[in-house]
């Protein structure tokens, strides 16, 4: 995994955000949003079109500047814009778009060794290697010299994994990971997604409305609403289905018959 | 999981046993961060057996694994044993995938010979000559059934686009075809005093304005900024689908995207070439004020006996016919663009030097053309 900043606590939650708020010049999008993630945890942020969930990922990942609130990873604050603080902390995120987000003129070895390229060492060969590895974790073997536009969508959100993979980084970001997906692929891309936890410990987080990755994946989620422009809910997804008495969350999370499911 | 700056770096430490090399490795691999060569931790070593196991591994990732990856391939190349049993689980399995990764990953070939790059190059010379003809033919018939049913014409987004392409580009036009004038007198000047026909200086730039600078300079400022931005414009909207959208619905693209835009440049042309033509003779004039001391009265009769309507119709009609040039390849270019940012900014390059090779080549038959008919 990439090293952290010299000034990051280890026993300290990976993700603290305290007070966020979040807008769009003079729309307010999330007001007061308050939680933390844990080291290794699966946390998704679940909620309606439009409430916000993008939003905050776009804040979390330093994309967008909350107006209010901070932002804390491994305890270290994310700090300025075009901070020493804030590029060290940014080497340790990976993030998965939606579209996948690939550069179009380099083929996907040469999208996953950029990063490799900027911030280490490794010869050529190693970084070639290190592709290889991280298409082949994807399940992407052999597609090492393709372009973007010569594969599927769900072969470039896979391969946008691979490059979110590319410096072992110790928080990965996915931003609706299902969508566009049919549900077998995107069942192999939770697979995946629990594969990179459990062998690397690895935090997730997941801005989804996908309820079977919900609960086959989520160990705790947070649930935005439009309305109150903040979380609603917080817990395990199952719990929250079955015990909840807001019925926002029970009317989001008890869609179709996948609670009865395993 | 994640170190401080307290963490121990990576260290593999290796002890013979009998023939057997026993390699340790503790501490923190991280991608980022130096770790042992092997070939430094095995010194003059030469086992005939390499036995790896991990203690106090306090976090790892790739990098852990190019080292062992390293270790195995010397193995096999020596012929050592790498005994691998003793790492945990996880690491064996990600190392097996990444020796299936190594064996797979075969570079794709895309070069090809000289002969087959010529004949690709020419094949797609007629394809993209076919494509353009099919184009200006669909927009032919798209033109006639607009002729038959005129209210289905896209008036506003012509008029934003006349906006766009017209009086938004009034400065660059103006500064180019002042400058092109001052330039133009400049250089007359030099062989025109030494025959003392100084006076002359307005002919001269009242006729290349007015038949030529003034439409080919405007077209060449236009190919560049409109005609580049309809091909990034409709690129993208090919990009994000929206063309397929619209011939889902079975609206007619040409219809939608192509007409309003080109019937926008085909009026601008020759109303920007006309006052760019207007612009390069007060160039011109400034010139002969300042270095020949001539008049501007003088500057303009002597104008008025050589440059007349014929050749103000002269520069009108290829300003036409260049906006026509430059809307349609800036359009087709735009439709033809990859559904990608590169794709689009291809389509942006090709649109501008596709219309800047047809303005030249229909410069050309103009100037025959107006030869023959004595215009």
């Amino acid at each position: 995994m990439a090293p952290l900043p010299s000034a990051a606590a280890p026993d300290a939650p990976v993700i603290e955000v305290e007070n966020l708020s979040c807008a769009y010049e003079s729309s307010v999008v999330l007001k007061d949003v308050t939680f933390q993630v844990s080291r290794g945890e699966i946390f998704f942020v679940i909620g309606g079109s439009g409430c916000g969930k993008s939003t905050l990922l776009r804040n979390l990942v330093g994309l967008h500047h909350p107006v209010g609130g901070s932002v804390k990873f491994f305890g270290v604050p994310f700090g300025a814009p075009d901070s020493a603080a804030r590029r060290a902390l940014l080497q340790t995120f990976g993030v998965l778009f939606q579209g996948g987000a690939l550069w179009t003129s380099l083929t996907l070895r040469q999208n996953i060794a950029l990063p490799l390229e900027e911030f280490t060492a490794l010869s050529r060969r190693e970084i070639n290697e290190i592709a290889g590895l991280k298409l082949a974790q994807v399940g992407l073997g052999g597609f090492e010299d393709y372009f973007p536009s010569e594969i599927s969508g769900g072969m470039r959100k896979r391969a946008g994994l691979a490059r979110a993979l590319a410096l072992d980084p110790a928080v990965v970001f996915f931003d609706e990971p299902s969508a566009g997906l049919d549900p077998v692929t995107s069942r192999k891309l939770d697979e995946l997604i629990m594969q990179v936890r459990d062998t690397f410990g690895t935090t997730i987080v997941v801005v989804s409305h996908e309820l079977a990755s919900i609960f086959s994946i989520a160990d705790r989620v947070i649930m935005l609403d439009r309305v109150h422009k903040g979380i609603i809910a917080e817990g395990r997804p199952r719990e929250l289905a079955l015990q909840s008495r807001d019925s926002r969350v029970t009317e989001f999370l008890r869609r179709g018959d996948l609670l009865t499911t395993p | 999981m994640p170190a401080t700056s307290e963490t121990a770096s990576a260290q593999a430490i290796a002890q013979m046993a009998g023939d057997a090399l026993e390699v340790t490795l503790t501490g923190a691999w991280q991608i980022t961060a130096e770790r042992p060569a092997w070939r430094q931790v095995l010194g003059a070593a030469q086992p005939g057996r390499v036995r790896l196991k991990a203690e106090r591994v306090e976090r790892w990732d790739t990098s852990l694994l190019l080292f062992l990856f390293e270790v195995q391939e010397w193995c096999r190349v020596t012929g050592a044993y790498c005994d691998v049993d003793a790492l945990p689980e996880k690491i064996r399995t990600l190392l097996s995938q990444l020796a299936v990764a190594h064996e797979t990953s075969v570079p794709f070939d895309r070069s090809e010979s000289f002969l087959t790059a010529v004949g690709n190059a020419s094949l797609d010379t007629v394809v993209k000559a076919r494509a353009y003809s099919r184009f200006v033919g669909e927009c032919v018939l798209g033109a006639v059934r607009l002729i038959r049913r005129p209210q289905k014409f896209r008036w506003r987004d012509c008029v934003h686009e006349m906006q766009q392409c017209g009086a938004m580009a009034l400065p660059i036009v103006s500064l180019i075809s002042f400058l092109v004038g001052v330039t133009l007198a400049y250089t007359g000047a030099i062989v025109l005093r030494q025959y003392g026909g100084d006076i002359y200086i307005a002919d001269l730039i009242g006729l290349s304005m007015v038949r030529e600078m003034g439409a080919v300079m405007t077209a060449v400022v236009i190919a560049g900024r409109t005609g580049a931005a309809f091909a990034a414009t409709i690129g993208n909207m090919k990009a994000n689908e929206e063309i397929d959208a619209l011939e889902s619905l079975g609206i007619p693209t040409v219809q939608f995207l192509v007409f309003p835009r080109i019937v926008a440049l085909g009026i601008m042309m020759p109303l920007l070439t006309l006052y760019a033509d207007a612009l390069g003779i007060l160039g011109g004039m400034a010139v002969a004020l300042g270095l020949l001391r001539i008049p501007p009265a003088a500057y303009w009769t002597e104008m008025l006996t050589i440059v007349d309507l014929s050749d103000l119709w002269v520069g009108v009609i290829k300003a036409t016919t260049f906006g026509l040039i430059i809307g349609l390849s800036g359009c087709l270019r735009g439709l033809q663009a990859e559904r990608s940012a590169a794709g689009v900014g291809r389509a942006a390059t090709s649109a501008v030097v596709t219309a800047l090779l047809l303005l030249v080549i229909a410069d050309a038959i103009y100037a025959v053309l107006f030869n023959i008919l004595g215009w």
